[in-house]
């Protein structure tokens, strides 16, 4: 059939509305069918701003020598209004353990919460402090239980325990893989390009924020989901520290913008 | 054609009206800031359903206790049941430990309470103001399953887009690099911001109108609530 591009009126209806099937056996029926328990709310046409906040974002951790390094953006989108641009995507669970939030807000907010209460219980009943790799196994098999309800987070835990640095990569599938360098969320490809290009093993701790703010900064330039302020933290043998909060879209971009033609002009002046 | 499982009422396994939907919009637009010594927490009266008006004066504000107000926009029907069961939970908490609920306790209690519903949530956006401790003001918007951020001012409801953006240039003064000092807004000139957003939104947003619930929460008077009418069309 051609679709003509007029305008219609629908009188406040949605088009779809306008179609809807009546399914064939309440034709049949001659009372209407009872809305079932098992009706699940979310998967048919809920109203969208329901579960739809947070989520585009840029987060990446990697480890290095001196510890781990994890630099995150701030953006909160809801389809294309900007929910939050201050948002604390970095989660801190104890004093030792950071987890990063990507996917949705709450999920990620309550589950980590969850997470740190685990971890506690954990330290009282063992009389020591959990690996990172039993806390990212506990959150993993916690949102496996919810597995095809439709949460949504994509995590990193991050920690040093007796064995030292470790980053446990954690979503709502189900999956738990460790590495050494990762990146989550749509602006995470961007990411990757700069920061697999300036990783070096040994680096100072400097370095490595540095390395972790240029990457965030470039996902935040081409990347519409990320942006705002950009939060990096640091994680060494004594537990995490925040290192800082710097604003991506203006601040940072004109340091490197200014950085980048002074690098230019000396180049002009050497050939 | 005829099948005799469809028919059965207890067999929860037939298929699903796929038609029936248990949320609806009332719209409604909330807003709260805080201040130095006070905190202002408003939402506005009108219920709108589809094009229709059914009424002009709903309470979306539930007064916690004297420092802690909640107000909440989206579906009125499930405003009313959260406002219940928050107002509720406070006032046991008060009985039993015999000490006021602080606002960042209400700030998680609000968190849990949405998050707990997460696969069949309340279709609420709140907003949570009040005073911690030492008396200044702080507040916190939420999503609809229990997202939320501690921040200086915040909208939600059917007018975030048109109030919000308002907000952050006046109070934040965000992204005015030369002249970034923030100043302190006083309670009077915090009342006035909120009407001028308010009044501003109601020519817009075709579910905010009628009238703002505006509290004013301070140590001194505690909470306070004023009316402030909008344009009735």
């Amino acid at each position: 059939m051609i679709k003509l591009d007029v305008f219609q009126p629908t009188f406040g209806l949605d088009k779809e509305e306008e179609n809807v099937v009546v399914p064939k056996e309440e034709l049949y029926c001659s009372t209407p069918l009872a809305p079932s328990l098992r009706w699940n709310v979310l998967s048919n046409n809920a109203p969208k701003d329901l579960t739809k906040f947070h989520h585009g974002t840029t987060t990446l951790s990697f480890v290095f020598s001196e510890g781990i390094v994890a630099a995150v953006d701030s953006r909160a989108s809801m389809g294309q209004y900007i929910g939050s641009g201050s948002v604390k995507k970095v989660i801190e669970i104890n004093k030792y353990l950071l987890g990063t939030m990507a996917g949705g807000a709450a999920d990620c907010t309550f589950w980590e919460r969850y997470l740190g209460m685990r971890c506690r219980l954990f330290e009282l009943k063992n009389k020591e402090r959990i690996s990172v790799a039993a806390a990212s196994k506990i959150l993993c098999n916690t949102v496996y239980q919810y597995k095809g309800m439709g949460l949504s987070m994509g995590t990193m835990i991050m920690g040093w325990d007796k064995k030292g640095p470790h980053i446990y990569y954690v979503d709502s599938e189900g999956t738990r893989l460790k590495g050494q360098k990762f990146s989550v969320g749509s602006g995470s490809t961007h990411a990757l390009g700069v920061l697999d290009q300036g990783y070096q093993w040994n680096m100072s701790v400097e370095e490595a924020c540095e390395l972790g703010r240029r990457s965030i900064y470039h996902a935040t330039h081409r990347d519409a989901f990320s942006g705002g302020y950009i939060n990096v933290y640091y994680i060494g043998p004594d537990g995490w520290k925040f290192i800082s909060h710097e604003d991506s879209g203006f601040d940072k971009h004109y340091q490197y913008a200014t950085e980048k033609a002074t690098q230019q002009q000396q180049q002009m002046s050497i050939s | 054609m005829y099948n005799k499982q469809h028919l059965d009422p207890h067999d929860d396994t037939s298929a699903q009206r796929p038609d029936f939907m248990p949320y609806q919009n009332n719209g409604g637009t909330v807003v709260a800031m805080g201040g130095e010594d006070y905190c202002i927490v408003a939402a506005t009266t009108r219920l709108g359903l589809g094009f229709a008006i059914p009424t002009r004066n709903v309470c979306r504000y539930a007064i916690l206790n004297d420092r802690v107000v909640l107000a909440t926009a989206g579906m009125y029907a499930d405003t009313v049941a959260l406002h219940k069961v928050v107002t509720a939970r406070v006032k046991v908490y008060q009985q039993q430990q015999e000490k006021p609920f602080g606002l960042f306790s209400a700030a998680q209690l609000l968190s849990n309470t949405l998050y707990y519903r997460r696969f069949f949530p309340y279709y609420t956006f709140n907003v949570l103001g009040g005073l911690d401790q030492d008396g200044q003001g702080f507040v916190y918007g939420f999503d609809a399953i229990g997202s939320g951020e501690k921040v200086k001012v915040v909208c939600n409801g059917t007018a975030q887009a048109l109030i919000q953006p308002i907000l952050d240039n006046q109070v934040e003064k965000k992204q005015q690099y030369e002249n970034k000092q923030i100043e302190k807004w006083s309670l009077q000139e915090a009342l006035d911001l909120v009407k001028d957003v308010f009044t501003s939104a109601g020519e817009r947003d075709i579910y905010t109108g009628d009238a703002v619930d505006i509290c004013t929460v301070t140590k001194q008077r505690g909470v306070v609530v004023e009316t402030f009418p909008l344009k009735k069309d």
